[in-house]
């Protein structure tokens, strides 16, 4: 199963093992890891999920390219940055095996 | 988690109890938690019932909003099944359903709403339906075939998303609506004759100023509704939606504060110290619009339960939100950001016809109250910010297109 690092913004780390198909977004709330709130659910409607993918990963293959409705409801995220993506968005899968993520300093 | 001996009863399994339980562990309450819901799984998100779950586009394991193994693996015991039956604050302690009593440091009461009842003639008869649980949209989806009949009463936002899912399943539709627009109660005259116009260019009939006097009979299931003017809309089966009534019983009956939902401040607390109320039972401060208002929407019982975790952990409350609220119809993505209360003027920004637009709610001095967003996620996500900061714009800089809104929202 692919492992996801999820670093907390105070830099606390959590490496979890994410089922393929699964979302970024999903394997934190089943591991009830602190900082993705996504009050949606994973429907691309509250932004409350968001991350900032390491560099490294940015250029992958097995990265989704940001969707348009993704791009639209990051545009006012709280504290975005070029690497800023919405997790609920990232289908896991064997190519991200290993994959990091952090997390923004709040989500509201 | 053995050091703490305090212990967080949880009242109401749902969207707003199961996620105050998740939040206690996540800012490391390491007291016991218990989280009782009379339902028989584990807490589950309500948005998809009317629309991926009826269309037999979700699982139950998509629905949960957490795993069932989550629970005991954080140490929560959560018991499905069980109603809290009483609250006895002298004694800080509950009781139970199945006759258990429970003591507690710190209650929460997540308690929802129930979908309101009708005094209508007809109404216990077979295939009257209404949408609030699972098991009742397992109801709903059972009539729900190709060429089936569905009468919707109520034009709000759970029987239009139902009237969009049974019209992509193939059956009829007719919505019936006793004010004059669909949407009359939470949304603009705007927003609600776009989606009157969008749901009858997709087969919907919608009668609007229609009373419904009884619901007519066959061998003991619903055949038609009737309405005051003579007419009967015949049908296979009826979803009635009008509003739900906040489930405060438990707390009126324990002596506390209750006016339309529990009355709550903005840690979530009630007027007992030890007992908090989140989600759909509480009628709550919004410091933005400086009243009280009872909300029904996921984003909000997600932030009261914040508020009352935090507060039980001693961690500082979370700032106040703008309300928001999303609806999905169709290929539609409604989002609402704020509340129109004080709107005085409405001003469209986009394009209507091609169902791309946005309405700003303004007060007389041009502050921006709420954005209603149709397939315009910038907006709205703009006007969450713009509400937020108490922004005022002129209807000339809203409506003109070539402003973006990262310049309104500067
Ligand atoms: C069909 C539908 C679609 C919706 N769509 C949207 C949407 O798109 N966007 C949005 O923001 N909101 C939507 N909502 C509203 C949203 O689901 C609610 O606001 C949310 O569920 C409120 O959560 P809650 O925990 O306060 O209440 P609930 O989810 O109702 O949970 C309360 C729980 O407490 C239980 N309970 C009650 N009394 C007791 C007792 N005495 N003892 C034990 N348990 C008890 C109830 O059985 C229930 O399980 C929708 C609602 C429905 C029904
Ligand atoms: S969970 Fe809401 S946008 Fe990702």
């Amino acid at each position: 199963m692919p492992s996801i690092t999820y670093v907390e913004h105070n830099g606390t780390e959590h490496v979890v093992e994410v089922p393929v198909g699964k979302s970024v977004m999903q394997g934190a709330v089943e591991n009830n890891i602190p900082g993705i709130d996504a009050d949606c659910g994973g429907e691309c409607a509250c932004a409350t999920c968001h991350v900032y993918v390491d560099a490294a990963w940015l250029d992958k293959t097995g990265l989704p390219p940001v969707g348009s409705q993704e791009a639209s409801m990051l545009s006012f995220a709280a504290v975005t940055q070029p690497d800023s993506r919405l997790s609920c968005q990232i289908k896991v899968t064997e190519a991200l095996d290993g994959l990091v993520v952090r997390m923004p300093e709040g989500q509201h | 988690m053995s050091q703490d001996s305090r212990h967080v009863v949880i009242a109401g399994a749902g969207h707003a109890g199961g996620s105050a339980a998740a939040m206690l562990r996540q800012l490391g309450w390491q007291g016991a938690i218990t989280l009782v819901g009379e339902e028989p799984i584990p807490p589950y998100q309500r948005p998809p019932l009317s629309k991926a779950w009826l269309k037999g586009e979700a699982t139950t394991e998509s629905l949960l909003l957490r795993p069932a193994h989550f629970y005991p693996d954080a140490g929560i015991d959560l018991r499905p099944g069980t109603r809290v039956t009483a609250i006895d604050r002298a004694a800080k302690a509950v009781t139970l359903s199945d006759g258990a009593a429970l003591s507690y440091d710190f209650l929460i009461l997540a308690l929802g709403a129930r979908a309101r009842r009708l005094p209508l003639p007809g109404r216990d008869l077979g295939r009257v339906l209404e949408l609030r649980t699972v098991a009742d949209a397992d109801q709903l989806k059972a009539v729900l075939h190709p060429d089936a009949r569905l009468a919707v009463i109520g034009g709000g936002y759970i029987g239009l998303e139902a009237a969009a899912s049974a019209r992509a399943l193939g059956a009829e539709v007719v919505v019936i609506e006793r004010e004059s627009r669909v949407l009359a109660r939470v949304a603009g005259p705007i927003l609600s004759n776009f989606f009157q116009d969008y749901h009858r260019g997709q087969g919907v009939a919608i009668e609007t100023d229609a009373q419904v006097i009884e619901l007519d009979a066959a061998d003991g299931t619903v055949a038609g509704v009737r309405l005051g003017d003579g007419r009967v809309i015949p049908c296979d089966a009826t979803l009635i939606g009008v509003g739900v009534v906040a489930n405060e019983a438990l707390a009126r009956d324990a002596g506390l504060g209750c006016d339309n939902g529990i009355i709550v401040d903005l840690a979530a607390r009630t007027d007992d110290p030890a007992i908090f109320a989140v989600g759909d039972c509480t009628n709550r401060p919004l410091p933005l619009y400086g009243r009280m208002a009872r909300l029904e929407s996921v984003p909000n019982a997600l932030e009261q339960a914040r508020q009352a975790a935090s507060q039980i952990c001693g961690k500082p409350p979370p700032a106040p939100e703008v309300p928001w609220f999303w609806s999905d119809q169709y290929d539609l993505r409604l989002q609402i950001a704020g509340l129109p209360f004080d709107a005085t003027e409405t001003v469209v920004r986009g394009d209507i016809p091609g169902a791309k637009f946005a309405l700003f709610h303004l007060a007389a001095d041009g502050t921006v109250r709420a954005v209603e967003a149709v397939n315009a996620s910038t907006e709205f996500m703009g006007g969450r910010r713009i509400i937020a900061r108490g922004k005022r714009l002129s209807r000339r800089r809203i409506e003109d297109m070539s402003v973006s809104m990262q310049e309104l929202a500067a």
